[in-house]
């Protein structure tokens, strides 16, 4: 482990390729798939709106290029790599909802949870990680909540803690599922303002998105799903009247009715 | 929470029945006769019974207590885990099947050498054997069906501890299964217990406590947050197996003094007791540890003053004992400390509200009387009960007793016309409690466009929470003076409450 560390960390010297490379990806769950054929490649430094209805798979694509859900079919790679060989430039932050915060350990312990790769098996955190996670914290304005046990913490705070899991990876790419959903403003603030900053670092950013309303002003890249990739690109290209009714009208009546005959083959 | 609160609760019911079953087959010797059964005698022990057990002068009770003071800790510390990966249920399929293996292995040994059947490690390698097929099981039917895991683990758990009572009864038509006795491993017989299987069960317990602490982050983060530890690489398969097969072990070590209905309770009564009192995953393990030990060394002193008890039974009663000492006392989530902290509060909000609207009546009154000629201090202004009322939507009977509880704070002097008078204290105390009040509600009107009419019930409650830094910020925002005895103006006409902003007792 704490060679793959020491190899990530050197930047790499062959022209830059892509931080995420889908190639024809295909997802089901059971049986029934829930996205299709999926080609994309990522912008390098830019941040990326992934938009699409409840439902459309947005969630999906994320876990499926990360190989928390089985991929049918497809060929996913990072920096022109399998996952498994460049987990270390990517960083992941779940849903809020996907944990419990009633577990029993403080924001700065969940966000040393980021270092525990570099820390290796069975070292403790010692206190050069414990800085490390504190800076991370501060960066987001969580220093003062560093000790709080994190149930005592608001949606947002919670929201800040996983960013920071995310930043004391220091990744060049980060995946993040609904990151802005039930935040207050302040929190909305600062996670605008830490992925403009990582942006300016030549870091690359996808990022589930919810509000219609931001897409412009937060972000410069969009890719809108509902069950297969409808458009991406620059925003300003992509995010069109015509491609949103695509996007949000209604579920693609054919490919739903394929993907319920997949499911159930019985019945016809 | 809740399903470790039914855990609780079955354990419960387990242990009286077991008091009832050992009573019952103590008496199965002598023909039973309804007395017996009825009454069965628990008799005092005598006082150098007493003496000697606490003492530890038998060498017997020494051995058990070591035994299952370390079978305590170390099923303390896995449980904290279980708790906190949520896999109960998951400990009691492996509890339950290991039912089989120990009637199998102890078929298996007589049949090979007569006598061999009756050894203790061999009883547990074929406990160990089975616990790991049903647990093996309940993974395979999970993976092939959409069953929910709790169906299939009840499934699994209810095959393999009734094919194994059904093995039991016919191991027991044998006669040496008698002196094997394989019933006692269904409720614990700590008694049993001779020094050959204290240092297995000390030498099991040190390495799994070992491994447990060798592994604490990796376990940490495997409970916490499952999905970004395997994208961040650990092996959360291979984690989850070695968390599975510490139970494993906790399982089969305890088989002997706790039995395998209460197994699990060993593990999980320490560490939902422990929940209560700290917020710290490092301080939960260890107190789940002293917790699980301390029940243990009780529970086997008990079991042996009053040797007719299972063992088993009295240690997780213990166990329950302390749990429910926890959950009133637990200083982080204890109910008595709840309680206490929201009559604390209570009582602030309650001083605040009564303060406020005695000085706001008695600021108004003065102001009036200046108008008319006599200046006067806020310290001289007589308020009533009537005046009051339209201050604030209490009753009149709860104003008639919060201000006599002022009275014996020396918040306010009680004269003798039935009036009152705020003291010297009660007045700077006010000042900065209306001053607070006041500067958050310019705030809101003025920074987030609230109607004057609205702003006082948004500004009720958060008065009582304001910070002196979130203060100072205020009147800086608000160009106030930041000298406490400057009470701004009001916003809004004072007297609210006369004009429908009633909001009467929470």
């Amino acid at each position: 482990m704490s060679t793959d560390a020491a190899t990530s960390r050197t930047p790499p010297e062959h022209p830059v390729t892509s931080p995420l490379t889908i190639d024809d990806m295909t997802v089901a769950y059971d049986r029934k798939p829930v996205l299709w054929n999926v080609d994309y490649d990522a912008p390098v430094g830019k941040l990326v709106a992934i938009v699409g209805p409840n439902g459309a798979g947005k969630s999906t694509l994320i876990r499926a290029v990360l190989d928390l859900v089985p991929r049918v079919s497809g060929v996913v790679q990072f920096f022109g790599q399998p996952y498994r060989q460049q987990r270390n430039r990517v960083a992941y932050v779940p849903q809020r909802g996907s944990v419990d915060w009633d577990f029993p350990v403080s924001a700065l312990d969940v966000v040393a949870m980021g270092l525990y790769r570099q820390i290796g098996w069975c070292r403790p955190v010692t206190k050069k990680f414990k800085e490390l996670a504190m800076q991370a914290l501060d960066r987001l304005g969580m220093a003062a909540f560093a000790r709080r046990q994190i149930s005592q913490l608001s949606g947002g705070q919670q929201q800040r803690v996983f960013l920071a899991r995310a930043l004391v990876q220091e990744a060049d790419l980060y995946l993040m599922d609904e990151p802005f959903t039930g935040v207050d403003a302040a929190t909305e603030r600062a996670i605008v303002d830490l992925l403009r900053e990582l942006q300016t670092q030549g870091k690359t950013a996808l990022v589930v998105h919810h509000d219609l309303q931001t897409v412009t002003e937060y972000f410069d890249d969009v890719l809108l799903l509902n069950l297969h990739l409808i458009a991406a690109g620059p925003t300003e290209d992509v995010f069109t009247v015509e491609n949103l009714r695509k996007t949000y009208g209604g579920k693609l009546a054919l490919l739903d009715q394929v993907g319920q005959r997949i499911a159930v083959p019985e019945t016809r | 929470m809740s399903s470790t609160g039914i855990r609780l609760l079955m354990a419960l019911f387990i242990v009286i029945g077991t008091f009832r079953m050992t009573s019952a087959q103590e008496k199965n010797k002598i023909p039973p006769t309804r007395t017996t059964l009825s009454r069965p005698d628990f008799s005092l022990p005598e006082w150098d019974q007493l003496v000697r057990v606490v003492l530890l002068r038998d060498y017997n009770t020494r051995v058990v207590l070591v035994g299952t003071v370390l079978l305590g800790v170390c099923s303390g510390v896995i449980g904290t885990f279980l708790l906190l990966r949520g896999r109960a249920m998951a400990g009691d399929v492996i509890s339950h099947s290991a039912l089989p293996g120990l009637a199998i292995a102890f078929l298996v040994g007589e049949a090979i050498d007569p006598g061999a059947g009756r050894v203790t490690s061999t009883l547990l390698i074929g406990a160990v054997i089975s616990s790991l097929i049903g647990m093996g099981c309940a993974n395979l039917v999970r993976r092939f069906t959409k069953l929910k895991e709790e169906t299939v683990l009840a499934i699994v758990l209810s095959l393999f501890f009734g094919f194994g009572a059904m093995l039991l009864s016919i191991v027991q038509q044998i006669p040496s299964a008698q002196l094997a006795g394989l019933q006692n491993y269904i409720f614990g017989k700590a008694a049993s217990m001779v020094y050959d299987d204290v240092v297995l069960i000390g030498v099991s317990a040190g390495i799994v406590v070992l491994l447990a602490l060798l592994f604490f982050k990796e376990l940490v983060i495997l409970c916490f947050d499952e999905d970004f530890a395997e994208t961040q690489g650990w092996p959360t398969k291979r984690l989850d197996l070695l968390l599975m097969g510490l139970v494993v072990c906790v399982t089969v070590i305890g088989l002997q003094s706790a039995g395998l209905l209460l197994v699990v309770a060993l593990m999980m009564t320490p560490s939902a007791a422990a929940r209560f009192w700290t917020d710290r995953i490092g301080w939960l393990t260890l107190t789940s540890a002293i917790l699980g030990g301390a029940s243990c060394y009780l529970g086997v002193l008990l079991s042996a003053l009053f040797p007719r008890m299972a063992t088993g039974a009295v240690i997780v009663l213990m166990g329950s004992l302390f749990f429910f000492v926890s959950l009133l006392l637990g200083l982080r989530r204890g109910l008595f400390w709840k309680w206490w902290h929201a009559i604390q509060l209570r009582q602030r909000v309650e001083r605040a509200d009564l303060l406020r609207a005695c000085y706001e009546a008695a600021e108004s009154l003065s102001i009036s009387q200046e108008n008319s000629g006599q200046p006067r201090e806020l310290i001289d202004v007589v308020i009533t009960v009537p005046q009051l009322l339209a201050y604030r939507n209490w009753s009149e009977r709860r104003w008639n007793r919060l201000l006599t509880k002022a009275v014996g704070h020396e918040l306010i002097v009680s004269l003798p016309d039935g009036g009152y008078r705020l003291t010297q204290g009660a007045i700077a105390e006010s000042r900065r409690i209306v001053r607070n009040h006041r500067l958050w509600e310019m705030y809101l009107i003025h920074y987030a466009d609230v109607a004057p009419s609205h702003v006082d019930r948004g500004a009720d409650w958060i008065e009582h929470v304001l910070a002196p830094d979130v203060v100072d910020e205020l009147t800086r925002l608000l160009n106030e003076p930041r000298d406490v005895v400057n009470v701004p103006e009001s916003p809004h006409p004072l007297q609210p409450e006369m004009t429908g902003g009633g909001r009467e007792e929470r």
